[in-house]
């Protein structure tokens, strides 16, 4: 009797994997950018699956919503051709599948030959509780006390981050007329103004 | 069957060569390396939730919520770089990317 969660999880991942496949793979980098986000929505699944609702959400909010549209937003706005993309794959494939191989190899090998030490279970810091708790106030729980510093150090990063990208791509055009709020509040009515005497018929 | 902590590094460690191979095979177009990268750090997370889960430690999850901030700004980040570097050449293939003479 198979489970329902066990359904669930080979369905997510091995749509996760399929899909990232797809995002290294895909012709279009929109569909790339599409299957991405396809990737995101199933491991938040998995997510959801071990017990980290929070970060599910999380992941489907900030990712979804924020990274991904950022990609999609990028590669629409520079509208590259992928060209023949086969051919440079070809010429790298064998570099790439080479080291790829080596670090799956290393990877599952490493699967079979690691053990919990049997302090582990002694030297967690913060247990997840049974009582009720929820997934969401845990982790407040934590990162508004313990963590409250690489929190705030987190939040600086992203502050860092949008102050760069703003920085890096804001550039100032030559020839568009922009609204000047300053030298429009600094006119004075005396130099701008001018009564002007224009006898009967003659016209300006 | 039970869906134990093996299974969910084994899901982690072939994302992670994906995302891996995808850096490698990708040599016309930097977005997808980006992309790349990002599927590592998903794999990273998975990493992360899985052994939050199995020794029972709510410090897995906070750190892999960090590791989404990080992720997040890198992107932001980088798809800045890219769009000044479009903006200077009018590409973004990897093979060109000679400028700095690195």
């Amino acid at each position: 009797m198979i489970n329902i969660a066990a359904i669930l999880f080979y369905l997510f991942s091995g749509v996760l994997l399929s899909s990232a496949m797809m995002v290294v793979t895909a012709r279009n980098t929109v569909h790339g950018v599409l299957f991405l986000i396809l990737a995101f929505f199933n491991a938040a699944g998995l997510f959801i699956l071990a017990n980290a609702e929070f970060l599910a959400l999380l992941l489907v909010v900030v990712y979804v919503g924020a990274v991904a549209v950022l990609f999609l937003f990028v590669v629409m706005m520079l509208n590259v051709e992928m060209g023949n993309i086969q051919k440079t794959a070809r010429e790298y494939s064998v570099a790439g599948g080479l080291i790829g191989g080596t670090l799956a190899v290393e990877l599952i090998l490493m699967l079979y030959s690691w053990n919990t030490s049997p302090e582990a279970f002694e030297m967690i810091s913060s247990p997840i509780s049974k009582d009720g708790v929820t997934n969401t106030q845990a982790l407040g729980n934590l990162i508004y006390t313990h963590y409250a510093l690489i929190f705030q150090a987190s939040g600086i990063i992203l502050l860092i981050a949008m102050v760069g990208a703003i920085v890096l791509t804001l550039r100032h055009r030559e020839g568009i007329r922009r609204q000047k709020i300053g030298d429009q509040l600094a006119r004075d009515p005396k130099d701008s103004v001018s009564l002007v005497d224009i006898s009967p018929g003659s016209g300006i | 069957m039970t869906i134990g902590l093996d299974h969910y590094l084994i899901v982690a460690a072939l994302l992670f060569t994906i995302g891996g191979i995808g850096t490698f095979l990708n040599r016309k177009n930097v977005i997808v390396i980006l992309m790349s990268i990002e599927l590592m750090l998903l794999a990273v997370n998975i990493n992360f939730v899985a052994f939050s889960q199995y020794l029972g430690d709510m410090l897995g999850q906070v750190f892999a919520l960090f590791v989404l901030t990080i992720a997040a700004a890198e992107s932001a980040i980088g798809l800045a770089i890219l769009v000044v570097y479009f903006r200077n050449r009018g590409d973004i293939s990897v093979e060109d990317l000679n400028m700095m003479k690195g």
